[in-house]
């Protein structure tokens, strides 16, 4: 049994924000299928009652003062902006014609 | 013979005796470099003529006799995830081909402060994900034993230049080992600090609930010292402790006596070569010899652990590399008409073949429909790996084992096959899932090629692992040994 089909791959690698090939989703398909069919071996252990772990240490809730700062300065930033115009970063069109 | 044979301590004490000067480390530096790096491929940038001005300022500061820091003037190099201000910093991915970072990470403004040199920008697979530097975008680091062998990964340019000469010491990262299998294969000392001891801060993000950050150097006194120098509660990381820094240095007494040394059966079982599991034996003769005591222990669910941990990097690391999307910064493909194509098409373009299958791994566990089954079944599993260690801990100082299963692999062996690449990582990963802190050590050949010895500490205890390292070291002669490059 396949644990993950071609579409899904396709699927996923849309939600991800990926364009991949024909090709790129058969090799995908392939490994991705082998990487969770071996990840499965976790389905021996009973975890019903096991807590999961989110963090390694007891720590929560870490706040610091509210106190306002300077950010990084607008024209720093706009440096490795790869488009730029007027002080703003600038993308293609959002909505079509 | 080499200015970096020398430790920092003695080379601190020569600076201070004006018998060196922070120039000649510096030169020592790009002379090596210049030497073997064709070679060995450990450097992406170097930042030359900015250490050279810093070295000629420092030289200045010690003629003038002012109190100096004991990391004064040595020369470091830093992995290429660690974003280093106005020293383009790539993750050795192409999608940050021309990022130049605008702010220090935190553990660079802390080596900045205790007045060390950056050489350069370490070379590493790409945004971390790998074993063995073959997914750098830009070249394949190679091991500087045998170059036609892998340096290990992804902290690989770290390792390999340490070992080579070309600089005193490093900084890695570390997430599934990545520091600890490249120091073992190049024959250094690399530390994975415990998860918090180390602010992450400026260090682009793979996983973010295993990260860690950590010295590679040539000895275990070094180490310490350098992990003196970044470590620290930092109010810029939320994840970082607000424990004590004790004193790492004063830890290294070379007194083993009556330390309870665990033994994990599953550590020297199956994968594992016999010339590493007779390496570890003798190790632990040697500390035995030391009045230290070892006993045989499990830590039951460590074949789980390697599954476990791809599902959960891999999840965090799709979260995390969701940021680059070809619009504030790094690679934006030429091909878009539209917002949604300037996405894909960037991240398309940009990314190699590992990190797209770890991203894509990573979005399906955290899919709807998926995520219980995949992402929460492993949490929960790391919950179960970190029980393992926290019995084994209840009666012992530290648990001993090999770092990897087999010597430095030789290259495209494993690139075509990632779960067989994956496995190389199983005796390290357990370490980042409980977040304990572990170090690889020198503790012998295999013909020619080194092996290492994993010290896994507690939380928060590097300090008995650097003793009991110290004292191994001590008594043995496999970090004096130099590769013959």
């Amino acid at each position: 049994m396949t644990r993950i089909s071609n579409e899904q791959v396709k699927h996923v690698a849309n939600l991800a924000r990926l364009a991949i090939t024909e090709e790129e989703a058969e090799k995908f398909t392939k490994q991705l299928d082998a990487i969770i069919t071996f990840a499965e071996q976790l389905n021996e252990l009973d975890t019903e009652n096991v807590e999961p772990t989110y963090h390694v240490l007891d720590m929560k809730n870490i706040f610091r003062e509210d106190i306002k700062q300077t950010g990084l300065p607008r024209e720093e930033v706009l440096k490795n902006a790869p488009d730029h115009q007027d002080g703003q970063i600038k993308v293609p069109a959002i909505i079509g014609e | 013979m080499s200015l970096f044979d020398y430790k920092v301590s003695d080379l601190h004490e020569l600076l201070h005796k004006k018998e060196l000067k922070v120039a000649d480390l510096v030169e020592e530096s790009y002379k090596r470099i210049a030497q073997v790096d064709d070679k060995v491929q450990a450097f992406l940038t170097l930042d030359e003529e900015k250490a050279r001005q810093t070295a000629n300022s420092l030289d200045e500061k010690l003629t003038a006799n002012s109190a100096n820091s004991l990391l004064f003037g040595m020369p470091i190099g830093i992995k290429d995830n660690i974003v280093t201000k106005g020293i383009r910093t790539t993750c050795a991915s192409k999608i940050l081909e021309n990022f130049n970072p605008i702010y220090d990470a935190t553990v660079v403004q802390k080596l900045q402060q205790q007045e060390t040199v950056t050489i350069g920008k370490l070379n590493m697979d790409e945004f971390a994900m790998g074993s063995s530097n073959e997914n750098s975008y830009y070249q394949k680091t190679r091991n500087p034993w045998d170059l036609e062998r892998v340096p290990g990964g992804s902290s690989g340019g770290s390792a390999a230049s340490v070992a080579a000469g070309e600089v005193l010491f490093s900084l890695g990262s570390d997430t599934g080992g990545s520091i600890r299998q490249p120091a073992a294969f190049c024959g250094v000392v690399g530390l994975k600090p415990t998860y918090g001891r180390v602010s992450r801060f400026g260090l682009v993000a793979f996983a973010s609930s295993l990260d860690q950050i950590g010295p590679i150097t040539r000895s275990v006194e070094d180490n310490a010292y350098l992990l003196q120098a970044i470590s620290g509660l930092d109010p810029m990381d939320s994840t970082s402790a607000n424990v004590d820094v004790p004193n790492f240095v004063s830890a290294l007494t070379g007194d083993v006596k009556g330390l309870k040394i665990a033994v994990p059966k599953e550590y020297l079982g199956e994968g594992v070569t016999e010339a590493v599991r007779q390496s570890v034996l003798d190790a632990l003769k040697v500390l035995e010899k030391q009045g230290a005591v070892w006993e045989e222990v499990s830590l039951p669910h460590s074949k789980y652990a390697l599954a476990a941990y791809y599902l959960l990097s891999s999840s965090e690391a799709s979260a995390n590399l969701a940021r680059f999307d070809g619009v504030r910064y790094g690679y934006r493909t030429p091909n878009a008409d539209n917002l949604l194509d300037l996405y894909k098409n960037s991240r398309s373009e940009g990314f190699g073949d590992e990190v797209k299958r770890r991203i894509m791994l990573g979005t399906f566990a955290l899919s709807s429909g998926y995520y219980d089954a995949y992402y929460k079944k492993a949490q929960q599993v790391r919950t179960l790996i970190k029980k393992d260690f926290e019995d084994v801990f209840e009666k012992y100082d530290v648990i001993v084992g090999p770092t990897t299963p087999t010597p430095a692999f030789k290259i495209g062996e494993k690139i075509d096959d990632p779960l067989t690449m994956y496995i190389n990582d199983i005796l390290t990963i357990p370490v980042n899932l409980a977040g304990v802190p572990g170090i690889s050590i020198p503790c012998g050949f295999d013909n020619e090629l080194p092996l290492g010895l994993q010290i896994i500490g507690k939380h928060f205890d590097e300090a008995t692992i650097y003793r009991v390292a110290h004292a191994f070291e001590q008594a043995t002669d496999y970090h004096k040994k130099k590769p013959g490059i």
